[in-house]
């Protein structure tokens, strides 16, 4: 075939998402789908041991963060993640896992700057602008609330 | 048959969440953390205009367990709290509700930080 580099690329391009995506779409979901349906039986189990629904709701994602953390220190979480993409990034142990690895990773840096700091390298981000934007919202909330009375 | 429908719901709401990140890492190469932190805060203004709350009625841990859920508790919070306390509830109200939840990982993230050792995983990178 006789193509030049510009049209290769564009060809590339054209070609490589879509065959890509043709798996990465169906792993994301499946997998995606597995750990909020292990979240659903979480939430049931303890809705049957008694707790109300706010704290069924608190000790599932803690359930849930410490199993992400018990599997990435086995290694085992980013070898699923390698296969589920934002499978297992979306879900809340996605961010667990995002907290605990860079801990294990970043340790021979140090117990402070090392373990202690990078642990919030991305879980930091998700903090400051979800909870600046939770305050924002409580602000127009409030405001809002003035002029409804 | 409706214990099996209500797993289906949490299956496809939350696989369906995965696919829209999916999508997002394919088509516009955004970042593992700029898709975390577009997570939450898509999950702060839909819980802000009232449409994750029927969502989680609906699908359960299909809403709750992907990081939007993280984010409309967070909102939830802030409402639940500028409610009871006025206006100082938009500072306290967040965190309040999502304490559970970053506590756990933080407590998570130093005992693996302790207990484990990194290995294998800088030869396979």
């Amino acid at each position: 075939m006789n193509i030049s580099n510009r049209e290769y690329g564009e060809l590339a391009k054209k070609r490589s998402p879509n065959s890509k995506m043709y798996k990465t779409l169906p792993k994301a979901f499946l997998i995606g789908g597995i750990i909020c349906t292990i979240g659903e039986g979480l939430l049931n189990l303890y809705a049957y041991l008694g707790l109300n629904e706010e704290h069924a709701g608190a000790l599932t994602s803690t359930t849930l963060i410490f199993l992400s953390a018990l599997l990435t220190g086995f290694e085992i979480y980013d070898r699923i993640a390698q296969q589920a993409g934002a499978g297992s990034l979306v879900p809340i142990t996605g961010f667990a896992n995002a907290v605990v690895s860079p801990a294990i990773d970043f340790k021979s840096e140090g117990y402070v700057l090392g373990l202690g700091a990078k642990m919030f390298v991305i879980a930091g981000p998700v903090i400051v602008y979800g909870v600046s934007a939770s305050v924002l919202y409580g602000i127009v909330y409030y405001i809002v609330g003035l002029f409804m009375k | 048959m409706e214990t099996f429908l209500e797993y289906a719901k949490a299956f496809v709401v939350g696989g369906a969440l995965c696919v829209v990140g999916q999508l997002l890492i394919d088509l516009t190469k955004l970042t593992p953390a700029r898709i975390l932190v577009s997570y939450v805060v898509a999950g702060v203004l839909l819980g802000a205009v009232g449409v994750y709350q029927p969502l989680i009625d609906f699908a359960g841990g299909g809403a709750t367990v992907p990081l939007t859920g993280f984010g409309n508790l967070l909102a939830k919070g802030v409402k639940e709290a500028v409610d009871k306390d006025g206006l100082i509830g938009a500072l306290t109200g967040g965190l309040t509700s999502a304490a559970a939840g970053v506590t756990a990982a933080i407590v998570a993230g130093l005992l693996a930080g302790l207990i484990f050792k990194s290995g294998s995983k800088i030869n396979e990178k």
